[in-house]
């Protein structure tokens, strides 16, 4: 499998190769280019870790990494591997610990990743030990810039990378302070395991086009849907992208004057509509934000149900995407219950979601036959712009143009 | 009938549960929602949420209209593959009694076969059930899908 030619060659970003899903050499080299790179990877909810000594362990791509509140209040992320031979320190997803201390011969590092004990360094008994030349000041955890935005942590193994203000801009940056914008408590995690390549995953959050066709909820039950407008921006990078709907205030009156005039239109209905029974708790009508933050990371409003998602490969065909809903410290009795009724939308078992765990393997599945072959991805035209319309895929688009950068091919 | 001792409710819960397991495992599912009080909670979680006290977890109703709901989306709008269950429940320990209703545990493993002949074991945990004995026949009030682990493979379309 392993290429020696670029594999796009002359093609533009209208053709994703179908190759980029099942190539080692390209999952090898994503994890050295994309997630050791100069990108900003998800890491935690800072509301995670309240606790000096709180520490969770996540990955970067697929590499195990721990975020820890250290001593000082602020929060800092390590490879989660010890620097002698190799073996994972923390075990547990969440914990808390006044240093990291290795199972497998004890050497211990303090929250700042310095290694600051080795059993049995001097010897036993004059015999052994280590040499002179050891410098335990050489043998530190390796260690992730860290940056946060709007009570989320993000981590970077290239010390180049530039801020994550910068990384983000102000468009994306303000759609995430929209979701974000007073303490955030967690409500509850789930793992959903896909069998297809992470990259799918990303593309089917970017892609408006599929949502009403592939997902025939809210047409099957007569919720409507037309009376709503948004839009699709993709940031200049192309990398990050926020698409979103929002009720149109005279559609919505139009077509509650039709309602009205169809006698029967209860019969199609839910049996119980407390499931959509919602609330405007941002202000601003949008009853739907899809974003993501190349190159994995996605944030999600479906009416009150909102969600952090990682997506975590795990080898160029398993992906696991770590679901993590939230609400706010402040949310009332009332709040609480909707969200969790709502999280009946989304997720492994949600209403507008659980085929999207699916459509990935049919690729994945379909691959064999697909030799130098690649996806069309032309709705909306062939740029990276931000579009007013849904019925585009400008934003996958755009992650490949930032994609193609990184990775040189 | 409300039972009178901890054996008949013991005989009664595995009766309930069985017919439980069986009108999912056939395929029946429209008798799958009154096989529930009207108000009630299905709540599929995992054992990570409900040690930590997290309220949101894979699927809840509260209602039999919303389990009803379900199975519609499931019939006529949701995409999945063909995909059957095959339901071990383990035996049944009493855990409470309050009036009518009785608290219930047990152990399931649920083994999903798919369209392609693929068998995995799908799911494995317990559930905590409440059952109420004061109509015509028994029915959850209650019943907490806890599931041991957090991952769930591709999808759960089908209930637990």
């Amino acid at each position: 499998m392993q290429r020696e030619t670029p594999i796009w060659a002359d093609r533009d970003l209208t053709r994703v190769p179908y190759a980029l899903y099942d190539d080692p050499a390209i999952y090898g080299r994503e994890r050295e280019r994309l997630f050791l790179g100069a990108t900003w990877n998800f890491l935690a909810l800072e509301c995670e870790l309240p606790e000096i000594g709180d520490y969770k362990t996540t990955h970067v791509g697929d590499m195990p990494v721990i975020v820890v509140r250290a001593k000082d209040g602020k929060i800092n992320g390590f490879e989660n591997r010890c620097a002698h031979r190799g073996a994972l320190l923390c075990l547990e997803r969440f914990g808390n610990a006044r240093a990291i201390t290795c199972v497998y011969h004890a050497w211990s590092y303090d929250l700042e990743g310095r290694l600051k004990g080795v059993p049995f360094k001097k010897g036993v008994k004059g015999g052994g030990g280590m040499p002179a030349d050891f410098r335990q000041d050489d043998h530190c955890l390796r260690r992730l810039k860290i940056d946060r935005h709007a009570g989320l942590v993000f981590g970077s193994f290239d010390p180049e990378t530039p801020p994550l203000a910068d990384y983000l801009g102000a468009e994306i940056a303000d759609r995430m302070g929209r979701v974000m914008p007073k303490p955030v408590k967690v409500l509850g995690y789930n793992t959903q395991v896909l069998r297809n390549n992470w990259k799918l995953y990303v593309e089917n959050v970017k892609d408006p086009y599929h949502a009403s066709i592939l997902h025939l909820f809210f047409t099957t039950f007569r919720i409507n849907r037309l009376s709503q407008t948004g839009g699709v921006i993709v940031d200049d990078s192309g990398g990050h992208h926020v698409s979103y709907s929002k009720i149109d205030q005279t559609a919505a009156d139009n077509a509650y004057r039709e309602e009205r005039l169809r006698a029967d239109s209860q019969s199609f209905g839910l049996e119980d509509p407390s499931l959509l029974a919602g609330r405007d708790e941002f202000g601003d009508g949008i009853t739907l934000q899809i974003l993501t933050v190349f190159p994995n990371f996605v944030m999600q409003q479906i009416q009150n149900s909102l969600v952090v998602r990682q997506v975590v490969p795990k080898g160029v065909d398993r992906t696991e995407i770590k679901w993590t809903y939230y609400g706010f410290e402040d949310d009332d009795d009332a709040l609480a219950a909707i969200r969790l009724k709502q999280s009946n939308l989304v997720g492994p078992a949600g209403y507008v979601s659980m085929e999207d765990g699916a459509v990935g393997q049919f690729i994945q599945r379909a691959l064999p036959g697909a030799g130098d072959d690649s996806a069309v991805i032309m709705m909306g035209g062939h740029g990276t712009e931000s579009q007013r319309s849904r019925a585009t895929e400008t934003s996958i688009r755009g992650f490949y143009k930032k994609y193609r950068n990184l990775m040189e091919i | 009938m409300v039972p009178r001792d901890e054996l008949e409710a013991v005989l009664a819960v595995i009766n309930l549960l069985a017919k439980y397991a069986d009108c999912i495992d056939t395929d029946a599912l429209e008798q799958w929602p009154d096989m529930f009080t009207e108000r009630c909670v299905y709540k599929i979680t995992t054992a990570e949420n409900q040690a930590r006290g997290l309220p949101i977890g894979i699927l809840y109703a509260d209602s039999r209209a919303m389990l009803k709901d379900r199975v519609k989306a499931l019939r006529d709008a949701n995409i999945y593959e063909p995909q059957r269950y095959r339901h071990i429940i383990s035996a049944v320990c009493i855990t409470e009694r309050d009036g009518a209703i009785f608290g219930a545990r047990s152990n399931f493993l649920v083994v999903r076969t798919t369209a392609d002949g693929t068998q995995d074991l799908f799911a494995a945990g317990c559930y905590i059930d409440r059952v109420d004995f004061s109509g015509d026949r028994p029915r959850f009030a209650e019943k907490l899908v806890v599931l041991d682990s957090d991952k769930v493979d591709t999808l759960l379309a089908i209930p637990l």
